[in-house]
């Protein structure tokens, strides 16, 4: 019994390392909430590097921001309110993901926007160039029609034979 | 003459952006505006300096008069180029200057102290960084400017200078004394 709990204190003592080896000493020990504190820190923004998240990123400061992020996930609070208490701190600028309002409508609707004035403007410009650009021909008169036969070498031609 | 301007369309829209992205070179990437202006400086009580002889800092400290709250580290080569200013305004003591020591040994601090002068009425000494990412701080040196009634109003980021002193600092201090 003795030796089962010494064993027991003993793999715990060296779970922090082996995980350390990944990320030194900063991985929590259930895997769930070490899934969920890393799916938090790709979506904030590193203030130091700024294109890179906490995640990716080395800077000292990212490295306490993820410290942060997992004691909060520890601690029970939701990925919304890890975010939140984050945001609250340095502003939306720290989200990758810029969060859904009013203000930040036209940053989302932008692609799907300029997509349709695009494909707007090519069907326009299509249908100016199948309408306007090229008026239908008026039918060939007999004259015409002898004239073209003639020339493409038709039975009705006066060729030397 | 309408056709000729549809033409002239391309050509306008480039020239737009190009402007655009031209007054863009001239912004500073790094001066992410504060999420804090307007909102009351986070509640925090950190320890003294040891042995620097000064008080320690704690939100409630920093009410009643308009103050200067500077984070700065002795491993940070900015924070040396802005401390002789830093010395100037403590000598003016037209406000309160305090400081908080970011992520720093209690002897580097010193020492850093020791060698530059110490402008600071008070020294919060904030070893992990917690409290300065409460403040939203994402690199020393930073200043805050924060109104009789503990609320932050400004952030400056990186080394303030006597340019930043006369046309933004200052001005905001005279403001903030009267309200």
């Amino acid at each position: 019994m003795r030796m089962r709990s010494a064993a027991l204190v003993l793999l715990a003592l060296l779970m922090p390392a082996v995980s350390g080896a990944v990320m030194p000493g900063e991985q929590l020990a259930d895997p769930a909430l070490e899934a969920r504190a890393r799916e938090i820190s790709r979506d904030l923004r590193c203030q130091v590097c700024q294109n890179q998240s906490i995640d990716d990123s080395n800077a000292p400061l990212a490295a306490d921001l993820r410290r942060l992020v997992r004691e909060r996930v520890q601690r029970g609070e939701t990925n919304a309110q890890v975010l939140d208490h984050v945001v609250a701190r340095y502003g939306d600028y720290v989200r990758l993901t810029p969060p859904l309002r009013p203000d930040t409508v036209l940053l989302w609707a932008a692609p799907a926007l300029i997509l349709v004035a695009g494909v707007l403007g090519i069907a326009i410009a299509l249908r100016r160039r199948t309408t306007a650009g090229a008026p239908e021909a008026p039918p060939l008169s007999d004259e015409e029609r002898r004239a073209l036969r003639r020339l493409v070498g038709g039975d009705d031609g006066k060729r030397a034979g | 003459m309408l056709r000729r301007l549809l033409f002239a369309l391309p050509l306008l829209g480039f020239a737009a952006v190009a402007v655009w992205f031209l007054h863009g070179l001239g912004r500073d990437p790094a001066a992410i505006p504060s999420a804090l202006i307007d909102k009351p400086v986070p509640e925090f009580r950190l320890p003294p300096l040891e042995g620097s002889g000064k008080p320690a800092l704690a939100a409630q400290d920093l009410r009643g008069r308009v103050a200067l709250v500077n984070f700065y580290a002795s491993w940070c080569a900015p924070c040396r180029i802005e401390h002789p200013l830093l010395m100037r305004i403590a000598a003016e003591k037209r406000v309160a200057l305090y400081g908080i020591a970011y992520k720093d040994g209690m002897a580097e601090s010193r020492r850093f102290l020791a060698q530059l002068g110490d402008p600071y009425a008070a020294i919060g000494w904030d070893g992990d960084g917690r409290v300065a990412i409460d403040w939203g701080v994402y690199g020393v040196p930073e200043t805050f400017v924060v109104d009789r009634a503990g609320r932050i109003r400004h952030r400056h980021v990186g080394p303030l200078s006597d340019d930043t002193m006369a046309k933004v600092i200052v001005p905001m201090i005279a403001r903030l004394e009267r309200e």
